[in-house]
């Protein structure tokens, strides 16, 4: 049978950094084809580029047994392609109906420019039927769930006569009894000869939806198989590969008696709710959940980033009143964000001036004093860069990364509040963050360590809160955590 | 390691922003000295800096605030009002000095009520406060003066606006000062460089602690503040308080910033590539008279002046991003 889709020895580099090396990969007509991998092993790059938003630096596409070449996002649709994103690609403000036609609404008259609502939406509301949902299409897709509006999406690709459509990890965002429904619109799709490529991190998944499971790792391909012949500890083996033991190696920190962060009843309303926790010195606390639970808008009111309603927060035992960002620096609070593009990084402005703007805050600019201190982190850190002018997008991931945390070092921050921090950035990259969490800790400095990566909470943390809908829903120390006892608690199942 | 294989393109990219508006300036130049034996004679040039001068100011103001990443659409209409302040205050007989102070507190004060909307109101952008203070002061200035000039000022008014200093025009050394005092305020302190932060990427300034409302605050008083120091000037120059001074005046400063090198988008713009800028619109202007060519037409070049200037910037920048 000819594959429907065959990505053969794809190659992709950004900068200095590998995304993706002989890749070869198909998909059969009807099939259902889990992609899994850990963060950075190259799914969504493959993916991009089997889309058409990204061109590949070497290797070839066939689509039904033929060759395409510069392939375009338009040009994918119109060959049959529907990507359903993670962050869903939809316009709240319109009609269901609306975004499922968007762009090519059913039209009347000589000029076609007469839009025919009656058949958009009698079309959408058939489309929805057929994935099992039945939903009215004339509501406003921002007043949908999240998984009703993953129906929209996939709705559109239905429409667009896709016959291949990719989902990068649409159960992130779901709870349970929605991504029930979603392999319930999976099985429909396969019924309909639509072929499917499920990104998921989450091994459950992949038995209960994928006929064949291909695994990526650091770029590679490292297997493909039926899912049925694959177990689950062959799958995590290939994800993880020998090198994420090493990743972790190293010694443990030690945890002092003194409380250098104590928080008490923290809530703000639709956020998070009445949130406690304690960190000692030179302790790692890991905050786990899933996607949505609370956990980036606490370390953000913690830090006075967004506003609270209620709680207080002692640090080294005293009382501290933080309403700004200000206020939590000057307590010795640092917050490293989830996105460092968005909320980190001066992208346009030299390394020097991204590194010291948080603690030179005289009013003269002390050129000399900034250089010598930017040309020291640079080495303590070991950030490769040209030099303390060079501007900051031209870093790699993990460079990025170590610019902020260059700031906080400057800036002697004895609290770390860390949100996804190795988000993004290569193999290689994040051990030497982890070392720098470990060292930090080993100094003295109180560690908050948000991460999805389980794997990396569970290696990184001396204890780990599980946060579900915005509350702590349990505490594991580090003998009792696993993976399936996080997981329990993060989706609402008790201790 | 510095001289890896885009470095010198990047170099070569990087002093054409810097000083591409002043390659333009100095073609241009050497263009109409060419084209025009009146252009290169040191009274005509003169003429130009005067000519210049309120723009360059204001334009300095408006710098500040794209800086920011924001815009100021007020200035025309606070030098109006400022203009107008500043000669009824004269005419009450307050002294010279006095007649200043009105002048450009009422461009800082104004200009503060312009950050304070937009920053404590939590305005969406700061084209909405600054549009309805270009109103608003337009409309006082109006008001005030029931729309007739206020003409006659003393002459210790009017010597910033109309006085020489050794042959040199007193608005010229306005302007030179003003442009020393914003190039250390922007290159040299840490609110100048929080300013650049801020159009960087403000949430990530605010992060670091940077207090971003008092910046943004700071940066539409300096705007204002010069807005009212080209009141005292252009007063001067005119010899009265004109209610309608300055109207128009907001989209030339705007495009002087844009022309000189700064982004639209923030975080980027230099006091020299200003003044460049604003010097292009003049020599622009004067060398287009010399020419016989008529206003209407003088109108139709400066706009394809301002796309150009732009374009060529953004085509700068997409061969600097494909070559990283």
């Amino acid at each position: 049978m000819t594959p429907l889709l065959e990505m053969q020895g794809i190659r992709k580099r950004f900068g200095g950094v590998t995304a993706l090396e002989d890749v070869s990969f198909e998909v059969r007509p009807g099939e259902v084809h889990a992609l899994v991998g850990e963060n950075g092993a190259g799914k969504s790059t493959l993916m991009n580029i089997a889309s058409g938003v990204l061109a590949p630096d070497a290797g070839r596409i066939l689509w039904d047994g033929a060759a395409v070449s510069g392939l375009s996002p338009r040009t994918a649709q119109q060959m049959g392609i529907g990507f359903v994103h993670q962050e869903l690609a939809l316009v709240p403000q319109l009609s269901a109906g609306e975004n499922i036609f968007l762009g090519r609404h059913p039209c009347a008259g000589r000029a076609r420019c007469w839009v025919r609502w009656e058949r958009i939406h009698e079309q959408a509301r058939r489309l929805l039927e057929e994935l099992g949902r039945p939903l009215d299409p004339r509501r406003a897709v921002g007043e949908l769930s999240v998984g009703e509006q993953q129906l929209v999406e996939i709705a559109r690709a239905l429409a667009f006569q896709a016959r291949l459509v990719i989902m990068d990890e649409p159960t992130a965002a779901l709870s349970e009894h929605e991504a029930a429904r979603l392999f319930e619109a999976v099985g429909r799709l396969k019924q309909r000869g639509v072929s499917v490529i499920y990104i998921t991190h989450r091994l459950k998944e992949v038995y209960q939806v994928a006929d064949r499971v291909t695994v990526l790792r650091d770029g590679r391909r490292v297997a493909t198989a039926a899912a049925g012949e694959l177990p689950p500890e062959t799958l995590v083996r290939h994800m993880v590969g020998r090198a994420a033991k090493e990743q972790f190696a190293g010694g443990r920190s030690a945890a002092g008696a003194e409380e250098m962060l104590r928080v008490e009843g923290f809530s703000a309303r639709g956020r998070f709710e009445g949130v406690s926790f304690a960190v000692r010195r030179g302790e790692i606390v890991g905050l786990a959940g899933l996607v949505g639970a609370g956990r980036t808008e606490l370390l953000e009111a913690l830090f006075g980033a967004a506003p609270h309603e209620a709680g207080r927060v002692w640090i080294e035992g005293r009382p501290a009143e933080i309403r700004s960002p200000r206020d939590a620096i000057r307590a010795g609070m640092a917050l490293i964000p989830d996105d460092r593009k968005s909320k980190g990084l001066f992208a346009a402005a030299p390394l020097k001036w991204n590194v010291v703007l948080a603690s030179e805050r005289g009013f003269r600019i002390r050129a000399e004093r900034e250089r010598q201190k930017t040309q020291r982190l640079i080495g303590e850190l070991r950030l490769r860069t040209t030099g303390p002018e060079e501007p900051v997008m031209r870093l790699s991931g993990g460079n990025q990364q170590k610019v902020v945390l260059a700031r906080w070092l400057l800036a002697e921050a004895k609290v770390f509040l860390f949100d996804e921090p190795t988000r993004g950035i290569d193999v290689g990259a994040k051990a030497e963050i982890y070392e720098i969490i470990r060292r930090l800790a080993a100094r003295g400095a109180a560690v908050v360590l948000v991460s999805s990566e389980l794997e990396e909470v569970l290696n990184l943390a001396d204890r780990v809160l599980v946060m579900h809908r915005g509350r702590i829903a349990g505490e594991l120390l580090r003998e009792q955590a696993s993976e399936e006892a996080v997981m329990r608690l993060a989706t609402g199942g008790v201790q | 390691m510095r001289g890896g294989p885009g470095f010198w393109s990047r170099t070569a990219s990087e002093a054409l922003r810097r000083f591409g508006p002043l390659l333009a300036l100095a073609i241009m130049c050497l263009a109409l000295s060419l084209l025009s034996e009146h252009f290169l004679t040191v009274d005509n040039l003169l003429n130009v800096f005067r000519q210049s001068a309120v723009n360059a100011l204001l334009a300095l103001g408006q710098l500040v605030v794209i800086i920011t990443a924001g815009i100021d659409l007020s200035v025309g209409s606070i030098l109006g009002l400022s203009c107008v302040l500043a000669a009824m205050a004269l005419k009450a007989g307050a002294s010279p000095a006095a007649g200043l102070l009105v002048a450009l507190g009422t461009g800082a004060a104004l200009g503060a009520v312009n950050g304070v909307l937009f920053t404590k109101l939590k305005l969406p952008h700061p084209f909405i406060p600054t549009l309805g203070m270009m109103n608003v002061a337009r409309g006082l200035a109006l008001v005030m003066t029931g729309g007739f000039p206020i003409s006659e000022l003393p002459g210790g008014f009017r010597y910033w606006g109309a006085g020489t200093v050794a042959g040199v025009p007193a608005p010229v050394l306005v302007v030179v000062g003003f442009c020393l005092l914003f190039h250390v305020f922007l290159t040299r302190t840490t609110p100048g460089r929080d300013l650049y932060a801020i159009g960087g990427n403000r949430q990530a300034a605010l992060l670091c602690g940077v207090p971003v409302d008092g910046r943004l605050i700071l940066a539409y008083a300096l705007s204002g503040l010069m807005a009212g120091a080209g009141a005292v000037v252009l007063a001067g120059r005119m010899n009265s308080g004109f209610p309608l001074a300055g109207a128009g005046a907001e989209l030339d400063s705007i495009a002087a910033v844009i022309i000189g090198g700064a982004s639209f988008f923030g975080g980027v713009g230099t006091v020299l590539g200003t003044l460049v800028g604003a010097l292009i619109m003049g020599v622009l202007r004067n060398g287009l008279n010399l020419l016989n060519v008529s206003a209407y037409w003088q109108t139709v070049v400066i706009g394809a002046v301002i796309v150009a200037a732009v374009w060529v910037d953004v085509v700068r920048q997409r061969a600097a991003g494909s070559r990283s």
